[in-house]
């Protein structure tokens, strides 16, 4: 047995441990490579010819990561990996699904190693704003003007509806790929407004007029996102810009100051608001998260919800028998509003970036080609629901009434789509920035003025922050 | 380091040693290389991370990059003006004083019931039934905090989503109380608060009981023989006879009080709640690093995270020192 001696006490043991510690630490950082060391991979490139306008090294193996989240990944393996395997059958397509793509790529983006092609989405989106101005990403320009897969005389970009390629653009570069579109607006069960003989308003007198009845019928009119109050905020600036014009959303875009102190935006907050002053919001609305309020519009105790156009596949599991999924476009909010009452906000979502230190990034552009095809875009609409970018690729398809009503009133609103940028941008501005402010107004727990002065105060938090690079437009 | 350690042993700690340098080096040879290994590993998982998220925090690194700029106290200074920062700092506060405070009272109180309670026909038992309390208050912690989370969100969601304690409210009539509980900054961060203290209490009951099964029976007898009532019983007989195991409890639901991150998460969301007012530092560290992306900021936030766990248990562990009473 060994005798401790007492010249070697216990604390002179913990000592000199601890000294050995502090040795071994400076040389474990050499050892497993610092959490922020970087390194870099050679990248390679094909010829360029009328049937390779990008230039892709034909056997060079392509790797992609998809968000598999709402969409799946099946559109990704079944349609167009299928089609860039059949162009270049050399090549060898490594395909991974993952949930988180942050938890998954962010240490690859620092070491530099990152796959050739990402689906940047998701709970774990790394935000692009702060992607490009580290200059973690590939331009995309090559890609926009390059010939289209279906008609070689015609170029990528002019295939697409107008503002998809902008919506990816930072500065003058476009660095993501956007193919889902988006329309946001406000939703309601068709069903339910056919058997009380209600019509979908279009001016916002209509609208209160309308609330009225509704709640006279014993269901609450509106209710939002609770917690998520932010949704929010997609009718109030719809509102403002249809009120006043595009400007309103331009300077709210560009942190000018005052931007959110503008008439319109006021106006539009007052309106909003006063839902909650008339009792028109379901009660208990401002404690829910977007499932449960969703979720009791789904069960018809509430009329209107304000959502974008993936609303109809996220509530398939909760939606009752004879439901029926309908769109409408904010309504006006006075008579001689800038803009017209079909205008609508649509965006393109869904982001698809190529990291700028890929190895492959040529086919990583070659694979967003094929995205943007006529049938890559069929094929995703028919897998997930969801209308792309691409003009005129869902025409002949049957899609769900949703989403149907939600096309027609893209169509009808033809040239007035309207968007805004600073969501994208500066992400934190927005959640949780503005979120907590437009829960605050919806709540009763604000005012008017006061939402503004807050709103503002989050545009010159970024606007004073030398470490975020800013883009106008 | 051989000569370090020697130079440092050299010095005669206990004049009663008389072991030689020969034994010495032999000795050291047998101990550092049993030593290597686990203090290796300790240092590079353990010591090591930490020694770099000092670091970070003086860079503006963003997390995305393989570089990044020195930039001083900089990210320490902007904590100065972040209001959000300091509302979590402030929760922080609230929940390292509140949190043990509540749980180590209710723990013992629970304790105390289920094993010196009740005055038996054997002198001093637990209450009738204390063998299955005893088996249900060590329920919450056998759920994971995600569970616990999701399961207090639904209790106090909004009527209208099916929340569970407005249910029984309107149910006993007192609609006048049903509040959208989470959504009501006056009300979130306490709601968090609860729950937490709901999830520690019942790993602290037990903890305490085993404390108090190891008083001697004859000590409860001697006091019932001098007339001492329960709650003198308590002070007198119980209290000082588990005193360092509360110490221990004390110091470690201080520590834990300070990280609150998930159950702050889960239910209230990353912004911490209505109008931000539930926000905690765990959660704001959080924020900063995979929302923002700014790892710099968010490793200062750590930083001051662990100097404040630090100062905190320093503190706790004084404040609760005490004579030790000695059974045998």
């Amino acid at each position: 047995m060994t005798r401790i001696p007492s010249g070697w006490s216990r604390r002179t043991f913990l000592r000199s441990a601890l000294a050995t510690g502090a040795l071994v630490v400076p040389g474990s950082g050499v050892l497993v490579g610092c959490a922020t060391s970087g390194g870099g991979q050679e990248q390679t490139e094909g010829e360029v010819s009328d049937d390779n306008p990008l230039g892709v090294p034909t056997d060079s193996p392509l790797e992609i990561y998809i968000f598999n989240g709402g969409f799946g990944d099946k559109y990704a393996t079944d349609v167009h990996e299928p089609m860039y395997k059949e162009k270049y059958p050399n090549a060898e397509i490594k395909h991974k699904a993952e949930v988180d793509i942050a938890g998954a790529l962010q240490s690859r983006f620092v070491a530099g190693n990152p796959p050739d092609f990402v689906n940047n989405s998701g709970d774990g989106q790394i935000p692009l704003g702060q992607l490009v101005s580290d200059k973690q990403l590939y331009s995309l320009a090559d890609l926009f003007d390059a010939p289209s897969w279906d008609d070689p005389s015609k170029k990528v970009r002019d295939t697409l509806v107008p503002g998809a390629v902008e919506e990816g653009t930072f500065g003058d570069t476009p660095y993501a790929l956007h193919l889902a579109l988006t329309i946001y607006g406000l939703w309601y069960n068709k069903a339910l407004f056919d058997q009380h003989g209600w019509t979908p308003p279009t001016t916002w007198a209509e609208m209160t007029d309308l609330c009225k009845e509704i709640k006279g019928a014993g269901i609450a009119p509106w209710t939002y996102q609770g917690v998520h109050a932010r949704y929010m905020t997609w009718p109030l600036l719809t509102m403002a810009a249809k009120h006043a014009g595009e400007d309103v959303l331009k300077a709210i875009d560009n942190l000018e100051e005052g931007a959110w102190a503008h008439e319109a935006i006021k106006e539009s907050a007052n309106a909003l608001a006063g839902l909650k002053r008339s009792g028109f919001i379901l009660e208990g609305t401002e404690g829910m998260d977007h499932i449960q309020a969703q979720g009791a519009w789904c069960e018809g105790k509430a009329a209107f919800v304000p959502c974008g156009s993936w609303l109809e596949s996220e509530q398939v599991d909760v939606t009752p028998e004879g439901f029926e999924f309908a769109f409408m476009p904010e309504p006006v909010l006075s008579e001689d509003s800038a803009l017209p009452k079909e205008t609508l906000r649509a965006t393109a979502g869904e982001p698809y970036v190529v990291p700028a230190a890929a190895k492959n990034p040529r086919g990583g552009l070659e694979y967003m080609r094929i995205m943007l095809s006529k049938e890559g875009a069929r094929g995703f609409t028919e897998e997930v629901s969801s209308l792309t970018v691409v003009q005129g690729a869902a025409d002949g398809l049957q899609l769900k009434p949703g989403l149907t009503s939600a096309q027609d009133a893209l169509k009808t609103a033809g040239d007035n789509v309207i968007n805004w940028r600073y969501q994208t941008w500066y992400q934190s501005m927005w959640n949780p920035g503005i979120n907590a402010h437009i829960g605050d107004l919806l709540a009763g727990r604000m005012s008017v003025d006061e939402f503004s002065t807050a709103c503002e105060a989050e545009a010159k938090k970024i606007r004073d922050d030398d470490s975020i690079t800013k883009y106008t437009r | 380091m051989s000569t370090d350690v020697s130079v440092r042993n050299s010095v005669p700690r206990r004049p009663t040693s008389k072991a030689g340098p020969a034994l010495h080096h032999g000795k050291y040879t047998f101990v550092v290389s049993f030593l290597l290994v686990p203090v290796g590993i300790y240092g590079l998982f353990v010591v090591s991370p930490y020694l770099q998220a000092i670091y970070i925090s003086l860079t503006d690194w963003t997390g995305l990059t393989g570089g990044q700029t020195f930039v001083g106290l900089a990210n320490y200074a902007r904590l100065l003006d972040d209001e959000q920062f300091l509302i979590a700092l402030r929760n922080n506060g609230i929940l390292v004083v509140v949190v043990p405070a509540v749980t180590v009272l209710l723990g013992l109180f629970l304790a105390s019931m289920l094993n010196v309670g009740r005055r038996g026909r054997s002198g001093v038992e637990g209450v009738r039934g204390s063998a299955v309390y005893r088996v249900v208050y060590f329920f919450p912690m056998v759920l994971s905090v995600a569970i616990i989370g999701v399961l207090f969100k639904y209790v106090f969601a909004p009527t209208q989503a099916g929340g569970i304690l407005n249910g029984l409210l309107r149910a006993v009539g007192l609609d006048g109380w049903a509040q959208p509980w989470l959504g009501d900054p006056d009300f979130a961060f306490w709601i968090v608060l609860l729950v937490m203290i709901w999830s520690f209490v019942g790993f602290y009951v037990v903890l305490f009981s085993a404390a108090m099964q190891s008083i001697p029976k004859e000590i409860y007898e001697a006091a019932l023989l001098d007339g001492a009532g329960r709650f003198m019983t308590f002070r007198q007989v119980t209290l000082p006879l588990v005193w360092d195991t509360v110490q221990v409890g004390w110091v470690y639901l201080a520590i834990q009080a300070m990280d609150a991150f998930a159950l702050v998460h889960i239910m209230l969301g990353i912004g911490g709640g209505p109008s931000r007012s539930g926000d905690v530092l765990g959660l704001a560290l959080y924020r900063s690093a995979f929302n923002s992306y700014r790892f710099g900021y968010a490793s200062a936030i750590g930083v001051v995270l662990l100097l404040l766990t630090l100062v905190v248990a320093a503190v706790f562990m004084r404040v609760a020192r005490r004579e030790r009473v000695e059974l045998s």
